[in-house]
């Protein structure tokens, strides 16, 4: 069993709204006010605001936990509340080993310092001892690609850069336990890149890594288990594809209005082989999708837009009705619309969500939307991967002994021009 | 108690860190350099010579160069003291993204500001040991108690910046409270004047914990020992405030992210 390397247990962290005394020439006259009796609201309960409520939750050592849920749901609170930055309300929270918070990655630079100076202040910051700065040196620059400008006051560094190299010290800093707060997305392309893949070198590693992001992709490719948080409660935790389609579909029924006001809703989706209903495909096969629509109310200009997203949720396919060329259509009120759509699953081995909306075609006005619709597990045979399937096929291997070439780069014969076949 | 207070040793690097940190901004880019950490005691100096000066005539003694002496080696340790307080009541509202962003035991800021006025501190010492070498004034084996007498001076500016510190960041008017109080401390204090001066109703202005310390300077430049009754009493107060500071900045630490 492996061991826990952070508990929270029944955490609950309550904040006051609204103004509070912060100067003793507001304090002491409140302070009277109450000695003689005239209580001001200041133990008035409606002014608490309860960001966590009874939290509760374990991480074993090496595990990658993603954190997702709403603005304002807690997850940053519950960041700060196990790298002790805050304290709970009530309950307890545990930390097995050296932590290493990365929730603003440039807050310990000083302006005026050189980018030399404060990679030592933010690594002593972050809990870095002098000698480990020392010899870890030349791969924070290195990873910063900032060698040329370490001797410039920071203040004259672009936004970019700041963060950079704020973020290339913080990713050096191997402590037992990594809290990440959204700051995986600083930085260009390429910048970006090179974080995700020293963020899987920390995973791998064994380092326990608490993970809070927007980015859904990126927890469903890192984490090992996922936790939703909903208004200061956890909700549900579990694999990352299950917990972000609850997440998904908790914030989609949060946002559209309920069905009974909508003027027309999807009723029914399945998908099927030519058996029939199923969820599990060859690549290659062929699939068709049912779609069952019902209309409240009158509806024109109506379309059926399908999608399919891999399971880190990047979109891979999308089509419509009407771009299929079947124009759109008109329901009445209390007609129903079906239709179907055959398809060739040339995915890759994984797990795809099939999902549709009905919209207006003419002003994009979306009416209902299922996604996922459905989750389908596409197996094959070759190992192909990424979101596409080609049905690849190596049809020839050779190897030639090296010709020459001459200045031009044009190829010269040679007497020993000979093929062999590869073992 | 002592499990904090081994954190903070785990945390001495970041310490000094810090106050590194805050002289290099100080000196960087500043006009006048390190002259800076002169500027203070030489304007206390020339104040205090002015007023000694009226002394002298109010009481036809003449001015005579110990008393200036004097009075310049009481201004270095005062002007230490008064902006160990100021720094140390910015520390951690100053650092409000540290506070909120990053653990780490937070008495590192007001300690961080002590330390970086030690640094002031050493080079207006070296300037006034080279002026009193070459005046051949107030140097005596006295010098000795010196050590002694800064310990508790910076036991005592550690202990209340602890204080105004945490103060400040739950109210923010303890920060003018404290200048205020400052700039008028002098006048409590035997900066300018000896205790001495004031006949045997003296003894009461050795109340205030810093007077003692500076009656003691004072003393060893006039090449006599300090008066060992008073500067124990210097001592405990000092300790009791560190420790009271201390434990009741442990105390509110946690609440710092939520209320700065």
């Amino acid at each position: 069993m492996s061991e826990i390397a952070v508990r929270m247990e029944h955490v609950s962290k309550r904040f006051r709204k609204g103004e509070l005394h912060d100067s003793l020439r507001d304090l002491i006259p409140a302070f009277a006010a109450r000695m003689f009796g005239q209580t001001s609201n200041h133990l008035d309960t409606r002014r608490d605001f309860w960001a966590l409520e009874d939290a509760s939750f374990e991480v074993a050592q090496g595990e990658a936990l993603g954190i997702v849920g709403a603005n304002g749901a807690g997850k940053s609170t519950m960041l700060k509340l196990i790298s002790r930055i805050m304290k709970p309300t009530s309950g307890s929270v545990k930390v097995n080993g050296r932590l290493s918070a990365l929730i603003e990655v440039s807050a310990g630079f000083h302006p005026d310092l050189t980018g030399r100076e404060n990679i030592y202040l933010n690594g002593s910051i972050l809990g870095m001892s002098r000698r480990e700065i020392d010899a870890k040196f030349e791969e924070i620059v290195e990873f910063s690609g900032l060698a040329e400008f370490l001797d410039t006051p920071v203040k004259r560094y672009s936004s970019g850069m700041y963060a950079r190299l704020g973020f290339s010290v913080a990713a050096h800093v191997n402590p037992d336990v990594l809290i990440v707060d959204e700051v995986l997305s600083v930085g260009d392309y390429a910048f970006q890149g090179k974080c995700v893949n020293r963020m899987k070198e920390v995973i791998r590693s064994g380092a326990t890594v608490l993970f809070v992001s927007h980015n859904l992709r990126t927890i469903s490719e890192f984490c090992h288990r996922c936790l939703l948080l909903e208004r200061g409660r956890i909700v549900l935790t579990g694999p990352p594809g299950k917990v972000i389609a609850a997440y998904l579909n908790r914030s989609r029924s949060a946002h559209t209005q309920d069905a009974s006001s909508k003027p027309v809703t999807i009723s029914k989706v399945t998908i099927r082989n030519e058996s029939g209903e199923c969820s599990r495909f060859q690549a290659g096969q062929k699939a068709w999708i049912d779609v069952e629509l019902t209309a409240r109310t009158r509806c024109t200009k109506l379309a059926v837009c399908l999608f399919i997203t891999d399971d880190a949720y990047q979109e891979i396919f999308n089509t419509s009705t009407e771009r299929l060329g079947h124009g759109s259509f008109t329901l009445d009120e209390g007609e129903v619309f079906t239709c179907t759509f055959e398809l060739n699953l040339n995915m890759p081995n994984g797990i795809f969500h099939p999902s549709v909306l009905i919209f207006r075609y003419d002003n994009e006005t979306e009416y209902d939307r299922w996604e996922p619709a459905t989750t389908i597990h596409v197996s094959s045979e070759e190992d192909v991967r990424g979101f596409v399937h080609c049905f690849p096929k190596v049809t020839r291997q050779e190897i030639h002994a090296a010709k020459n070439l001459n200045l031009a780069g044009i190829a010269g014969d040679t007497a020993s021009d000979r093929k062999r076949t590869p073992d | 108690m002592t499990a904090e207070l081994r954190e903070l040793y785990d945390y001495r690097e970041l310490l000094v860190m810090i106050a590194i940190r805050d002289i290099k901004v100080r000196y960087k880019q500043s006009l006048m350099g390190f002259l800076w950490a002169i500027l203070m005691p030489l304007l206390i100096v020339t104040a205090g010579i002015i007023v000694r000066y009226a002394y002298a005539i109010a009481s036809k003694k003449p001015l005579d160069l110990t008393d200036v002496a004097v009075v310049a080696t009481k201004s270095i340790p005062w002007a230490f003291l008064v902006s160990s307080i100021k720094f140390s009541c910015q520390s951690l509202i100053g650092n409000n993204n540290l506070v909120t962003k990053v653990y780490f035991p937070k008495e590192v800021f007001p300690m961080a500001a002590v330390l970086s006025q030690l640094f002031d501190l050493s080079i207006a010492s070296s300037v006034l040991v080279f002026l009193l070498v070459v005046a051949k004034v107030g140097l005596s084996f006295q010098i000795l108690w010196v050590v002694p007498l800064l310990a508790i001076l910076i036991m005592l500016a550690v202990g209340i910046g602890l204080l105004v510190s945490a103060g400040s960041l739950f109210f923010r008017d303890v920060k003018y409270i404290v200048e205020v109080f400052l700039t008028f401390a002098i006048f409590f204090t035997p900066v300018f004047y000896d205790v001495s001066m004031f006949g045997p109703k003296g003894r009461w202005l050795l109340l205030n914990p810093v007077a003692p310390i500076l009656e003691g300077f004072s003393s060893i430049i006039r090449g006599q020992t300090p008066d060992w009754h008073w500067v124990l009493y210097s001592l405990i107060f000092a300790t009791l405030t560190t420790l009271f500071g201390y434990m009741l900045f442990k105390k509110v630490e946690p609440s710092f992210a939520e209320n700065i």
